[in-house]
Protein backbone atom coordinates (compact mmCIF):
# COMPACT_ATOMS: atom_id res chain seq x y z
CA UNK A 1 0.00 0.00 0.00
CA UNK A 2 1.42 3.04 -0.87
CA UNK A 3 2.59 5.46 1.97
CA UNK A 4 0.94 8.76 2.76
CA UNK A 5 3.63 10.05 4.38
CA UNK A 6 6.24 9.61 1.51
CA UNK A 7 6.52 11.08 -1.94
CA UNK A 8 6.62 7.26 -3.46
CA UNK A 9 7.72 8.87 -7.05
CA UNK A 10 10.09 10.53 -6.09
CA UNK A 11 11.80 8.58 -3.29
CA UNK A 12 15.24 7.20 -4.48
CA UNK A 13 15.03 4.24 -2.07
CA UNK A 14 11.59 3.67 -2.94
CA UNK A 15 11.84 3.91 -6.23
CA UNK A 16 15.11 1.33 -5.73
CA UNK A 17 13.07 -1.49 -4.13
CA UNK A 18 10.21 -1.04 -7.01
CA UNK A 19 13.23 -1.35 -9.53
CA UNK A 20 14.46 -4.52 -7.50
CA UNK A 21 11.00 -6.55 -7.51
CA UNK A 22 10.83 -5.90 -11.40
CA UNK A 23 13.76 -7.59 -11.44
CA UNK A 24 15.99 -5.17 -12.96
CA UNK A 25 19.56 -4.97 -11.54
CA UNK A 26 19.75 -1.28 -9.53
CA UNK A 27 22.93 0.32 -8.01
CA UNK A 28 22.48 2.84 -4.75
CA UNK A 29 24.93 6.06 -4.36
CA UNK A 30 25.75 7.42 -1.00
CA UNK A 31 27.32 10.35 -0.10
CA UNK A 32 29.06 9.36 2.53
CA UNK A 33 31.33 12.33 3.42
CA UNK A 34 31.75 15.90 2.51
CA UNK A 35 33.68 18.92 3.67
CA UNK A 36 33.11 22.62 2.44
CA UNK A 37 29.80 23.91 0.83
CA UNK A 38 28.56 20.55 -0.47
CA UNK A 39 25.09 21.08 -2.02
CA UNK A 40 23.35 17.56 -0.82
CA UNK A 41 24.06 16.35 2.82
CA UNK A 42 25.62 12.96 3.68
CA UNK A 43 23.39 10.01 3.47
CA UNK A 44 22.24 11.67 0.04
CA UNK A 45 21.06 8.88 -2.72
CA UNK A 46 21.35 8.94 -6.11
CA UNK A 47 19.70 5.46 -7.61
CA UNK A 48 20.51 3.80 -10.71
CA UNK A 49 19.40 1.24 -12.73
CA UNK A 50 21.30 -0.91 -15.97
CA UNK A 51 19.74 1.31 -18.42
CA UNK A 52 20.99 4.49 -16.66
CA UNK A 53 17.83 5.64 -15.74
CA UNK A 54 18.48 7.57 -12.70
CA UNK A 55 16.45 8.78 -9.55
CA UNK A 56 17.54 11.34 -6.65
CA UNK A 57 20.88 13.38 -6.26
CA UNK A 58 24.16 13.24 -4.86
CA UNK A 59 24.43 17.02 -6.01
CA UNK A 60 22.96 19.69 -7.23
CA UNK A 61 23.17 18.03 -10.53
CA UNK A 62 27.31 18.89 -10.97
CA UNK A 63 28.59 14.73 -10.43
CA UNK A 64 25.61 12.89 -11.18
CA UNK A 65 26.56 11.66 -14.84
CA UNK A 66 30.14 10.71 -13.85
CA UNK A 67 28.11 9.19 -10.79
CA UNK A 68 25.97 7.20 -13.32
CA UNK A 69 28.21 6.09 -15.49
CA UNK A 70 30.37 4.53 -12.78
CA UNK A 71 27.36 2.80 -11.38
CA UNK A 72 26.29 1.58 -14.68
CA UNK A 73 30.52 -0.05 -13.84
CA UNK A 74 29.31 -1.77 -10.54
CA UNK A 75 26.22 -2.92 -11.81
CA UNK A 76 28.41 -4.89 -14.46
CA UNK A 77 31.02 -5.72 -11.94
CA UNK A 78 29.40 -6.15 -8.65
CA UNK A 79 32.43 -4.23 -7.60
CA UNK A 80 31.31 -1.49 -4.73
CA UNK A 81 33.33 2.03 -5.50
CA UNK A 82 33.86 5.22 -3.50
CA UNK A 83 34.40 8.22 -5.83
CA UNK A 84 35.94 11.65 -4.58
CA UNK A 85 34.64 14.60 -6.21
CA UNK A 86 36.07 18.39 -5.53
CA UNK A 87 36.82 21.69 -7.62
CA UNK A 88 37.72 21.44 -10.81
CA UNK A 89 39.13 17.93 -9.86
CA UNK A 90 41.11 17.16 -12.93
CA UNK A 91 43.60 14.65 -12.09
CA UNK A 92 40.76 12.47 -10.87
CA UNK A 93 37.39 13.51 -12.52
CA UNK A 94 36.81 15.68 -15.90
CA UNK A 95 33.51 16.86 -13.49
CA UNK A 96 33.54 19.55 -9.99
CA UNK A 97 31.32 21.01 -7.87
CA UNK A 98 30.75 24.52 -8.45
CA UNK A 99 30.36 25.50 -4.93
CA UNK A 100 33.99 24.84 -3.34
CA UNK A 101 32.80 22.18 -2.03
CA UNK A 102 34.15 18.40 -1.92
CA UNK A 103 32.05 14.98 -1.63
CA UNK A 104 32.92 11.51 -1.16
CA UNK A 105 30.19 8.74 -2.73
CA UNK A 106 30.16 5.30 -2.32
CA UNK A 107 28.45 3.73 -5.23
CA UNK A 108 27.32 -0.36 -4.13
CA UNK A 109 25.26 -2.38 -6.36
CA UNK A 110 21.88 -3.38 -4.39
CA UNK A 111 21.44 -7.68 -3.82
CA UNK B 1 37.99 3.39 0.01
CA UNK B 2 36.75 0.72 -2.05
CA UNK B 3 38.83 -2.13 -0.95
CA UNK B 4 37.09 -1.54 2.55
CA UNK B 5 33.64 -2.15 1.30
CA UNK B 6 32.94 -5.74 0.14
CA UNK B 7 29.77 -6.34 -0.06
CA UNK B 8 26.57 -5.33 -2.03
CA UNK B 9 23.52 -3.57 -0.65
CA UNK B 10 21.78 -5.87 1.43
CA UNK B 11 18.14 -5.81 -0.18
CA UNK B 12 16.18 -6.99 2.70
CA UNK B 13 17.60 -4.23 4.48
CA UNK B 14 16.63 -2.15 2.44
CA UNK B 15 12.79 -3.35 2.27
CA UNK B 16 13.39 -2.99 5.75
CA UNK B 17 13.85 0.34 6.06
CA UNK B 18 11.42 1.35 3.23
CA UNK B 19 8.96 -0.05 5.80
CA UNK B 20 9.86 2.09 8.29
CA UNK B 21 10.04 5.07 6.17
CA UNK B 22 6.34 4.30 5.06
CA UNK B 23 5.15 4.14 8.65
CA UNK B 24 6.44 7.10 8.93
CA UNK B 25 8.87 5.49 11.90
CA UNK B 26 12.72 7.06 11.89
CA UNK B 27 15.47 4.50 11.32
CA UNK B 28 19.25 4.16 10.40
CA UNK B 29 20.86 1.80 8.35
CA UNK B 30 24.02 0.98 9.68
CA UNK B 31 26.67 -0.17 7.67
CA UNK B 32 29.63 -1.93 8.67
CA UNK B 33 32.49 -0.15 6.79
CA UNK B 34 35.10 -3.60 7.65
CA UNK B 35 32.60 -5.95 5.87
CA UNK B 36 29.78 -4.03 4.45
CA UNK B 37 27.20 -5.84 5.92
CA UNK B 38 23.67 -3.88 7.01
CA UNK B 39 21.56 -3.58 9.26
CA UNK B 40 18.53 -1.15 9.69
CA UNK B 41 18.04 -0.41 13.63
CA UNK B 42 14.63 1.05 14.64
CA UNK B 43 14.05 3.69 17.14
CA UNK B 44 14.18 2.41 20.16
CA UNK B 45 16.10 -0.81 19.71
CA UNK B 46 18.74 -1.32 21.90
CA UNK B 47 22.40 -1.08 20.43
CA UNK B 48 25.00 -2.01 23.20
CA UNK B 49 28.46 0.29 23.64
CA UNK B 50 29.52 3.46 21.71
CA UNK B 51 27.87 2.14 18.60
CA UNK B 52 24.87 2.26 20.79
CA UNK B 53 25.52 5.97 22.50
CA UNK B 54 26.52 7.16 18.75
CA UNK B 55 22.88 5.66 17.49
CA UNK B 56 21.21 7.20 20.06
CA UNK B 57 22.81 10.29 19.38
CA UNK B 58 22.23 10.59 15.56
CA UNK B 59 18.33 9.69 15.86
CA UNK B 60 18.58 12.80 18.31
CA UNK B 61 20.43 15.19 15.51
CA UNK B 62 18.98 13.25 12.39
CA UNK B 63 22.42 14.09 10.91
CA UNK B 64 24.18 10.78 9.36
CA UNK B 65 28.02 10.02 9.15
CA UNK B 66 31.13 7.81 9.51
CA UNK B 67 30.90 6.56 13.53
CA UNK B 68 34.26 4.73 15.10
CA UNK B 69 33.29 2.12 17.70
CA UNK B 70 34.48 -1.20 19.03
CA UNK B 71 37.36 -0.45 16.53
CA UNK B 72 35.33 -0.70 13.89
CA UNK B 73 34.08 1.88 11.24
CA UNK B 74 30.49 2.26 10.87
CA UNK B 75 28.25 4.37 8.63
CA UNK B 76 25.20 5.68 9.86
CA UNK B 77 22.13 6.62 7.39
CA UNK B 78 19.35 8.19 9.51
CA UNK B 79 15.94 8.57 8.10
CA UNK B 80 13.98 10.97 10.19
CA UNK B 81 10.53 11.09 9.33
CA UNK B 82 9.59 14.41 7.84
CA UNK B 83 8.08 16.91 10.28
CA UNK B 84 4.61 17.70 9.36
CA UNK B 85 2.60 21.13 10.68
CA UNK B 86 -0.94 20.26 12.33
CA UNK B 87 -3.10 23.06 12.55
CA UNK B 88 -6.37 22.97 14.44
CA UNK B 89 -8.50 25.94 13.71
CA UNK B 90 -9.28 27.13 9.67
CA UNK B 91 -8.84 30.90 10.49
CA UNK B 92 -7.55 33.51 8.65
CA UNK B 93 -3.91 32.88 10.39
CA UNK B 94 -4.10 29.64 8.76
CA UNK B 95 -4.69 30.55 5.36
CA UNK B 96 -1.57 32.58 5.41
CA UNK B 97 0.15 30.23 7.06
CA UNK B 98 -1.05 27.19 4.46
CA UNK B 99 0.87 28.51 1.65
CA UNK B 100 4.39 29.48 3.90
CA UNK B 101 4.62 26.30 5.25
CA UNK B 102 4.45 24.39 1.80
CA UNK B 103 7.01 26.55 0.81
CA UNK B 104 8.89 26.00 3.91
CA UNK B 105 9.11 22.04 2.85
CA UNK B 106 6.34 21.42 6.00
CA UNK B 107 3.29 19.31 4.79
CA UNK B 108 0.48 20.90 6.58
CA UNK B 109 -2.83 19.96 7.35
CA UNK B 110 -5.84 21.75 8.60
CA UNK B 111 -8.71 20.53 11.46
CA UNK B 112 -11.61 22.58 12.28
CA UNK B 113 -15.14 21.09 12.70
CA UNK B 114 -16.59 24.52 11.53
CA UNK B 115 -17.50 23.31 7.97
CA UNK B 116 -18.16 27.35 7.68
CA UNK B 117 -14.41 28.04 8.02
CA UNK B 118 -13.04 24.49 7.23
CA UNK B 119 -14.16 24.92 3.32
CA UNK B 120 -12.20 24.31 0.45
CA UNK B 121 -13.10 27.94 -0.85
CA UNK B 122 -11.08 29.52 2.01
CA UNK B 123 -8.09 26.50 1.24
CA UNK B 124 -7.49 25.68 -1.73
CA UNK B 125 -4.65 22.92 -2.59
CA UNK B 126 -4.88 22.28 1.20
CA UNK B 127 -5.56 19.01 3.12
CA UNK B 128 -8.25 20.12 5.21
CA UNK B 129 -10.24 17.81 7.68
CA UNK B 130 -13.86 19.68 8.36
CA UNK B 131 -14.51 17.05 11.51
CA UNK B 132 -13.45 17.36 15.71
CA UNK B 133 -9.78 16.79 16.17
CA UNK B 134 -11.04 14.04 18.36
CA UNK B 135 -11.72 12.08 15.21
CA UNK B 136 -9.20 13.37 12.68
CA UNK B 137 -6.31 12.31 15.01
CA UNK B 138 -7.33 8.48 15.58
CA UNK B 139 -7.33 7.66 12.39
CA UNK B 140 -4.01 9.75 11.82
CA UNK B 141 -2.59 10.09 15.14
CA UNK B 142 0.38 12.83 15.89
CA UNK B 143 3.62 11.51 17.15
CA UNK B 144 7.51 13.38 18.00
CA UNK B 145 7.93 14.45 14.53
CA UNK B 146 4.27 16.91 13.99
CA UNK B 147 4.29 19.99 15.14
CA UNK B 148 1.11 21.49 16.10
CA UNK B 149 -0.29 25.15 15.94
CA UNK B 150 -3.76 25.46 18.07
CA UNK B 151 -5.22 28.72 16.70
CA UNK B 152 -8.93 28.74 16.72
CA UNK B 153 -9.45 30.09 20.52
CA UNK B 154 -12.20 27.49 21.21
CA UNK B 155 -11.21 25.39 23.96
CA UNK B 156 -14.31 22.70 22.89
CA UNK B 157 -11.75 22.34 19.52
CA UNK B 158 -8.41 22.95 20.98
CA UNK B 159 -8.11 21.58 24.12
CA UNK B 160 -8.04 17.96 23.24
CA UNK B 161 -5.65 18.44 20.42
CA UNK B 162 -3.31 20.29 22.56
CA UNK B 163 -3.11 17.25 25.56
CA UNK B 164 -2.89 14.74 22.70
CA UNK B 165 0.00 16.64 20.89
CA UNK B 166 2.05 17.00 24.64
CA UNK B 167 1.05 12.80 25.00
CA UNK B 168 2.45 12.08 21.81
CA UNK B 169 5.82 14.52 22.13
CA UNK B 170 5.09 16.74 19.21
CA UNK B 171 8.49 18.43 18.52
CA UNK B 172 5.91 21.68 18.51
CA UNK B 173 3.15 22.30 20.41
CA UNK B 174 1.76 26.13 20.51
CA UNK B 175 -1.45 27.87 21.16
CA UNK B 176 -3.02 30.98 19.87
CA UNK B 177 -4.33 33.52 23.28
CA UNK B 178 -2.83 36.29 25.56
CA UNK B 179 -1.25 35.37 28.56
CA UNK B 180 -4.90 35.65 30.14
CA UNK B 181 -6.54 33.02 27.51
CA UNK B 182 -3.36 30.74 28.38
CA UNK B 183 -3.74 30.69 32.04
CA UNK B 184 -7.46 29.46 32.06
CA UNK B 185 -5.97 27.34 29.22
CA UNK B 186 -3.44 25.60 31.76
CA UNK B 187 -6.04 25.53 34.56
CA UNK B 188 -7.92 23.05 31.79
CA UNK B 189 -5.38 20.84 30.70
CA UNK B 190 -3.99 20.01 33.99
CA UNK B 191 -7.71 19.65 34.96
CA UNK B 192 -7.48 16.87 31.66
CA UNK B 193 -4.67 15.12 33.66
CA UNK B 194 -1.52 17.05 31.62
CA UNK B 195 1.80 17.39 33.53
CA UNK B 196 3.69 20.72 34.60
CA UNK B 197 6.56 19.52 33.04
CA UNK B 198 4.27 18.94 29.66
CA UNK B 199 2.35 22.91 30.19
CA UNK B 200 5.67 24.33 30.25
CA UNK B 201 6.23 22.53 26.39
CA UNK B 202 3.45 25.33 25.06
CA UNK B 203 4.39 27.56 23.19
CA UNK B 204 2.03 30.39 24.18
CA UNK B 205 1.32 33.18 23.35
CA UNK B 206 1.69 31.32 20.01
CA UNK B 207 4.81 32.83 17.74
CA UNK B 208 8.50 33.84 18.05
CA UNK B 209 8.38 37.75 19.10
CA UNK B 210 8.74 39.85 16.35
CA UNK B 211 6.05 42.20 17.10
CA UNK B 212 3.48 40.27 14.25
CA UNK B 213 0.54 42.32 13.47
CA UNK B 214 -1.63 41.16 11.48
CA UNK B 215 -2.74 37.38 10.67
CA UNK B 216 -0.10 37.22 7.67
CA UNK B 217 2.81 37.99 10.53
CA UNK B 218 1.42 36.00 12.71
CA UNK B 219 1.61 33.39 10.11
CA UNK B 220 5.64 34.26 9.59
CA UNK B 221 6.04 34.26 13.83
CA UNK B 222 4.32 30.68 13.73
CA UNK B 223 6.28 29.12 11.24
CA UNK B 224 9.64 30.28 12.56
CA UNK B 225 9.18 28.91 15.47
CA UNK B 226 8.23 25.83 14.28
CA UNK B 227 11.43 25.74 12.37
CA UNK B 228 13.22 26.73 15.30
CA UNK B 229 12.30 23.83 17.17
CA UNK B 230 12.74 21.30 14.69
CA UNK B 231 16.52 22.71 14.31
CA UNK B 232 17.13 22.52 18.10
CA UNK B 233 16.22 19.45 18.49
CA UNK B 234 19.65 17.50 19.98
CA UNK B 235 21.87 20.70 19.31
CA UNK B 236 23.87 19.67 22.56
CA UNK B 237 24.37 16.36 21.02
CA UNK B 238 25.26 18.06 17.52
CA UNK B 239 27.72 20.93 18.95
CA UNK B 240 29.33 17.85 21.00
CA UNK B 241 29.88 15.88 18.17
CA UNK B 242 31.42 18.80 16.10
CA UNK B 243 33.67 19.66 18.83
CA UNK B 244 35.01 16.09 19.31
Amino acid sequence: MPSKFLDEARDPLIIAEGWMKDGKDVAIATVVETWGSAPRPVGSHLVIDAEGTFHGSVSGGCVEGAVISEALDVIESGKPKMLEFGVADETAWQVGLSCGGRIRVYVERLG
Amino acid sequence: MSSDWVEAMDPFALKTLNAERRARRAAILVTDIGDGRDRVVKEGDAVAGDLGIAIVKAFRTGLSGAVDAEGRQFFLNVHLPQPRLVVIGAVHISQALAPMAKIAGFPLEIIDPRTAFASDDRFPDVTLHAEWPEDVLKHCPLDRYAALAAVTHDPKIDDFALKAALDAECFYVGALGSRKTHAKRVERLLGMGATPDQIERINAPIGLDIGAANPAEIAVAVLAQVIAAFRSRGLGAKAKSEAA
